[in-house]
């Protein structure tokens, strides 16, 4: 018989930590199938910043290494400076891309460095238990936004892949989501895109991906993926950023 | 040359590949020097980042790749840097960071201060940790301690500091290299850069359990008390016949040292303990000083930091006397000749046996 679906060489044997739902494990999937797909495991390093998927050294079968809440486009520049003949991925959510990690990463973009951030916008902190997240929808109740998000008090929904397109260095934008399997298609395309940039050492590449969060959200996993449909991208919606890469899809 | 540019021919020489700071006065030669000399090395990066965070953070990154690694800046930019230095004690990664200090506390002054002896000493960030602390007082050992500090941060895995200050940055002083730029280094076995041909690698500080983290801890702190047995250093200046002892280090030590020849030319018996390493403090050879002398006399260009280490030291078994300027002000060695005399009349060490 004929194996049509296997774990990824690169997807350690561990059992994901991730709550029921989460978009975590569906990126992971791609990420290691991508990492297999392009002969990447031995020369990739990925760096997780604090948040949920800080343990994801625990199941990306390649080096890892941990950086400080938000300072992921640093850490990944250091890495890179010092050994340019490996690929970095930083793996940052929205609250330490976004929010704390906002300069490092308009820079890190400004000066083409060649790294790949992988950005998971869930709009709201889920590690620390759903407050609000830069990236939160207007009127969206968390934990810190408890009679909905007031723009007028909390500001308005950073749109960060919008303003990483707007610096020079940055090559390669894509925003897409994990909520259904021709999104999670478009999301793989997309990484491969991005990773190929840097391959090529063409400059900064990020993707956004809209990634649910049944639990802070407070949703069943299939009302998540419909309110990403229905809300998260009137204010983010999916497709290519900015893309002066010059070359037509790596698939 | 000016200290600040010492100091970036020594890294170069010590075989740093990486460097990356933010302006800030008065350590800008330094940055300007790597600008200038480093960056264009085959093989060797300069970035002058968007701020002290990213920098340090940049070189906690080149330090996992196994490259030599240095930031630089003065006071409030090192608190900025506390951060990535907690992060780099923790992950046990090499890392020289250069503190050309300035008169505090907030944005303070930009003329030489000691008031950053408690933020070095006692780790600095977050965190049950120890970086080792090299006290320069002339041009000449900013160049040799600079190159010391790489050799120690690879030895320990350790971050290590230097603690000058901006007098010690912007004198001019001949200065002579003892190395020469090494063309290649060893890779660090624990180096970062692909899983080819051994098993993937994590490097990390989080864990969700606690007993592990103590583990971690123990083993840190089993690293510095090999540290402090081995790495101690200081100086010790006319001690041997000395009633009264002047513990002073950097550009302090400096300064005292010339009241101390004033002292010693009016017939007063005066010596000077210098810490080299600010941590390690060297503790065990003022315990043993003290069998001989019983006042010291505490001098820093702060209120009183050092003191604490000193006091801790002799465990009372010695007077202590404090004479700090502080905010930036630079004391003359004729001042503090006058502040030993009168300390030496007032305690009767004149006529003592």
């Amino acid at each position: 018989m004929r194996k049509v679906y296997t774990r990824p060489r690169s997807l350690k044997r561990v059992p994901f930590h991730y709550c029921p739902g989460c978009g975590h494990s569906i990126v992971h999937r791609v990420m290691t199938e991508l990492i297999d797909e392009m002969h990447l495991q031995d020369r990739i390093i990925g760096i997780p910043p604090p948040g949920c998927s800080v343990f994801a050294y625990h199941y990306f079968d390649v080096d890892m290494a941990e950086s400080a809440h938000g300072r992921g486009a640093a850490v990944a520049t250091g890495i890179k400076r010092a050994y340019p003949e490996v690929m970095v991925f930083t793996y940052q959510g929205d609250g330490d891309l976004a929010a704390i990690g906002t300069a490092e990463t308009i820079h890190a973009a400004n000066r083409g460095e060649r790294i790949t951030a992988i950005f998971i916008n869930n709009a709201v902190y889920g590690m620390t238990g759903g407050q609000m997240a830069p990236t939160t929808l207007s009127e969206q109740v968390t934990t810190t936004t408890p009679y909905g998000r007031d723009v007028n008090l909390e500001g308005y929904p950073v749109k960060m892949s919008e303003m990483v397109a707007l610096v020079r260095g940055a090559v390669y934008i894509e925003r897409t989501a994990v909520n259904s399997p021709a999104n999670i298609r478009k999301t793989k395309k997309a990484i491969r895109k991005a990773l190929q940039s840097q391959i090529d050492g063409l400059g900064f590449s990020l993707v956004e991906i809209l990634s649910p969060c049944p639990t802070n959200w407070k949703m069943t996993p299939l009302e998540s993926w419909q309110w990403i449909d229905k809300e998260m991208t009137k204010e983010f919606p999916l497709g290519v950023i900015k893309d002066i890469t010059g070359k037509t899809d790596a698939d | 040359m000016n200290g600040n540019s010492a100091i970036g021919e020594a890294a170069i020489r010590a075989g740093c590949q990486c460097y990356f700071g933010y302006p800030i006065t008065p350590q800008n030669e330094l940055t300007e020097y790597m600008a200038t000399h480093l960056s264009r090395r085959k093989g060797c990066s300069f970035i002058q980042a968007e701020s002290e965070i990213a920098a340090i953070n940049m070189v906690y990154g080149a330090s996992l790749a196994g490259s030599r690694a240095m930031t630089s800046s003065s006071s409030p930019g090192i608190s900025l840097k506390q951060e990535g230095i907690s992060y780099l004690a923790a992950c046990e990664l090499p890392a020289v960071i250069i503190n050309m200090s300035r008169g505090g506390p907030g944005l303070g002054s930009i003329s030489a201060s000691q008031s950053d002896y408690f933020q070095a000493t006692r780790g600095g960030g977050h965190g049950d940790y120890r970086t080792i602390v090299l006290a320069p007082s002339s041009g000449q050992e900013l160049a040799d301690l600079t190159h010391r500090a790489f050799d120690l941060a690879d030895k320990y895995l350790v971050p290590v500091i230097v603690l000058g200050d901006a007098m010690l940055g912007q004198m001019m002083e001949p200065i002579e290299f003892k190395h020469e730029a090494p063309d290649e280094l060893p890779v660090r076995s624990n180096a970062l850069r692909g899983a080819k041909g051994r098993p993937s690698r994590i490097i990390k500080t989080f864990t969700s359990k606690p007993a592990e983290l103590e583990e971690i801890n123990w083993s840190l702190f089993r690293r510095y008390q090999l540290i402090k047995k081995e790495e101690t250093a200081y100086e010790a200046f006319m001690v041997e016949d000395a009633r009264l002892v002047v513990v002073a280090f950097g550009i302090a030590a400096r300064i005292a040292k010339g009241a101390i020849k004033n002292a010693r030319s009016n017939g007063l018996r005066v010596g000077m303990l210098r810490p080299i390493t600010l941590w390690p403090f060297p503790s065990q050879k003022l315990k043993d000083l003290s069998k001989k002398t019983k006042d010291f006399l505490v001098f820093e260009m702060n209120m009183g930091q050092m003191i604490e280490d000193v006091q801790l030291a002799l465990e009372g078994k010695g007077a202590v006397y404090f004479y700090g300027r502080p905010g930036g002000v630079i004391p003359t060695p004729t001042e503090v000749s006058r502040v030993i005399s009168r300390h030496y009349y007032q305690k009767g060490l004149k006529s003592a046996k």
